[in-house]
């Protein structure tokens, strides 16, 4: 090894280490503009410790701070949908932004679906990805939500929705579309065996989605600031012509407006759905400690998908 | 005055030819009976020739057009002793959905429907067919009323979309689409729906979670208007064209899809321009839908209506 290669590059690699030092340690907040340490944002699961802003968590993060950290929780493998049923493209092919979406946020499609303990209460949670093609609602997503449904009946267990989408994923057109009713079946799966159906509203939450199962929920919560709306706010102007109101379509305005039971911060979200569910659940039965294997879901109700 | 689409232009000046030729004839003059049978010949061939290929995009603007049949067309014509009902109960009566009771070929039925409005002054009083959260609250309770007495359910839709403004959302335009939806759903009565014209995104399946669904061949029924997909992936609305042929939109394409069960041939040139035929068309369809579900108990309606929704997309032809 020549002089050289020994005094040069250690020389380099302290001037890269020196670049990833900020991106990796301190996090702004896009609210208050607070520069945050990165770990006091985590252990505050993501919400701003200066000016308490709600920035948005990916669906893993969301399961893994609703869930009791023990004995923890397990995920369903979720039913396959058609890939492409239209075989869309606009700029681009949407398979191949399907396929983008997945390597960058490791998912399948826009949605997560889970069950554990919440409090000690068993629950199943399906919590949608917004950073999966913005969370849009295809069939996939609306396959999820009915298995979600199935598994909460088979579990006896309460259903929680944690929202968080743009609306229906426009590439699947009326495919989309028909996840509206797809979903309220799935919803009706949930009320017609007795058990909660919970929506806890995100942001964004708009268009399919709110008006589907998101405003079925037998409770309806919101985090604080959360977007949720159907129609889109530019829309909106564009067809009043008027500047919308401070705060319109926020949690809190909806939540003045009757559409809401509660507006809950993040860091009270565990403890007032397990509370909402002992309320609920008068009769449930003690959880069972956690297989390690997730439960077989019954198989008529999913048939198998022809690869396209 | 008949109102022309752009792509019915050629057809447009064959007809204005024989008016012209028409007018222009005086009495004890030359015969031009013959001229004229060549030109109506013309036209006629040039007319089915056009809509025998409309582009999703020209089906778009035929499902808009201002002279095709509205709900209201529908309904007065279809059904008897229609007794409109009004009234969400709560707020106000949105006249964007309209509905009642009536007979349909004899059969007490409740009839609901999206009115876009025929003229200017109508057009304003129906708000253009786009609902605010009193229509659908309008359409749950009639929904509802049909499933206490038995009545079977007929929809006829037509609209954009639901309203955006920012009333709508204020009283809860997203909770009354879904509870709207939602008795549909669970209502133990057959319910048929017609995309008459537009079936825009949520303000159509609001009205549209039927047991059967048909579709008139010139409406369309789509996710979000070709505008609206245009502006948003192509960052252009006047990709519109581009948009409304990926969007599959069409009664056809949404058959093959096994979205919609049945599609209602219209006349050459559309229902716009033989709106008494088209119209009787659909009340044929309708009531070949309604009768084999007239035979099935409450139980199996409402769970092969489940059924049919959960198998959408499952079983898509390759």
């Amino acid at each position: 090894m020549s002089w050289l290669a020994e005094y040069v590059r250690p020389k380099i690699r302290t001037l890269l280490g020196r670049r990833e030092v900020p991106d990796n340690l301190w996090v702004q907040c896009p609210e208050c503009q607070q520069m945050l340490f990165s770990a006091d944002l985590e252990r505050n699961l993501k919400v701003c410790t200066a000016c308490g802003h709600h920035m948005r968590p990916t669906a893993v993060e969301r399961l893994a701070y609703t869930f009791d950290t023990d004995p923890g929780f397990a995920r369903i493998e979720l039913p396959r949908a058609p890939a492409d049923p239209l075989r869309f493209r606009d700029s681009k092919r949407y398979v191949d932004r399907l396929k983008e979406a997945r390597e960058k946020t490791g998912l399948d499609d826009a949605i997560l679906v889970a069950h554990g303990t919440i409090g000690g209460h068993r629950a199943v949670v399906a919590a949608q990805a917004f950073e999966f093609m913005g969370g849009s609602m295809g069939a996939a997503v609306g396959e999820a939500i009915v298995a979600a449904a199935r598994l909460a009946v088979l579990q006896q267990a309460p259903l929680i929705v944690f929202t968080a989408s743009g609306g229906a994923r426009m590439q699947e057109g009326a495919i989309s579309l028909m996840q509206m009713p797809r979903t309220t079946i799935a919803t009706r799966l949930v009320k017609d065996a007795g058990l909660p159906f919970i929506t806890v509203l995100t942001d964004p939450t708009t268009g399919g989605v709110t008006a589907s199962f998101a405003m079925l929920g037998d409770l309806q919560l919101a985090e604080p600031g959360a977007l949720i709306g159907f129609a889109g706010s530019r829309v909106i102007e564009q067809t009043v012509r008027e500047t919308l109101p401070d705060g319109f379509q926020r949690a809190e305005y909806l939540h003045e407006h009757g559409i809401l039971d509660m507006v809950v911060p993040r860091t009270e979200m565990r403890e007032t759905l397990a509370r909402l569910i002992g309320l609920l659940c008068i009769h449930e039965q003690a959880p069972e400690p956690m297989s390690e294997a997730p439960p077989e879901l019954p198989a008529a109700p999913l048939p198998e998908h022809a690869a396209a | 005055m008949r109102h022309f689409l752009d792509f019915e232009k050629p057809v447009a000046e064959l007809e204005r030819s024989i008016e012209e030729l028409r007018r222009t004839q005086e009495p004890g003059g030359i015969n031009i009976e013959d001229e004229v049978e060549r030109l109506t010949d013309k036209a006629d061939k040039q007319l089915r020739l056009t809509y025998a290929k409309l582009t999703p995009w020209q089906k778009t603007q035929v499902a808009r057009h201002p002279d095709r049949p509205h709900a209201l067309d529908y309904i007065h014509s279809l059904i008897t002793e229609f007794t409109p009902l009004a009234g969400d109960r709560a707020f106000a009566d949105d006249t964007a959905v309209v509905g009642g009771l009536g007979r349909f070929n004899g059969r007490s039925v409740v009839v609901l429907g999206t009115e876009r409005g025929s003229d200017t002054e109508t057009r304003v009083a129906h708000n253009f067919g786009m609902a605010r959260p009193e229509g659908y609250r309008k359409a749950r309770r009639l929904i509802e009323l049909a499933g206490r007495f038995g009545l079977p359910l007929l929809t006829f839709v037509d609209t954009a979309g639901a309203f955006p403004g920012i009333d709508a959302e204020a009283r809860g335009q997203a909770e009354a689409i879904a509870r709207s939806i939602e008795a549909c759903l669970v209502a133990p009565v057959p319910i048929v729906a017609t995309i008459i014209g537009e079936g825009g995104s949520g303000g159509a399946i609001a009205l549209a979670t039927g047991d059967r669904v048909l579709m008139l061949e010139h409406s369309v029924y789509s996710v979000i208007s070709p505008e609206g997909c245009a502006s948003i992936l192509w960052r252009d609305a006047a990709q519109a064209a581009v948009a409304a042929e990926a969007l599959r939109l069409t009664a056809v394409d949404l058959h093959a899809l096994r979205i919609i069960d049945t599609i209602v041939s219209e006349p050459i040139g559309g229902a716009h321009r033989m709106p008494a035929e088209a119209v009787a068309s659909v009340g044929v369809a309708v009531q070949a839908a309604l009768a084999p579900l007239l035979a099935l108990d409450a139980a199996t309606l409402l769970a092969r209506r489940r059924e049919k929704f959960l198998a959408m997309g499952r079983d898509i032809p390759a």
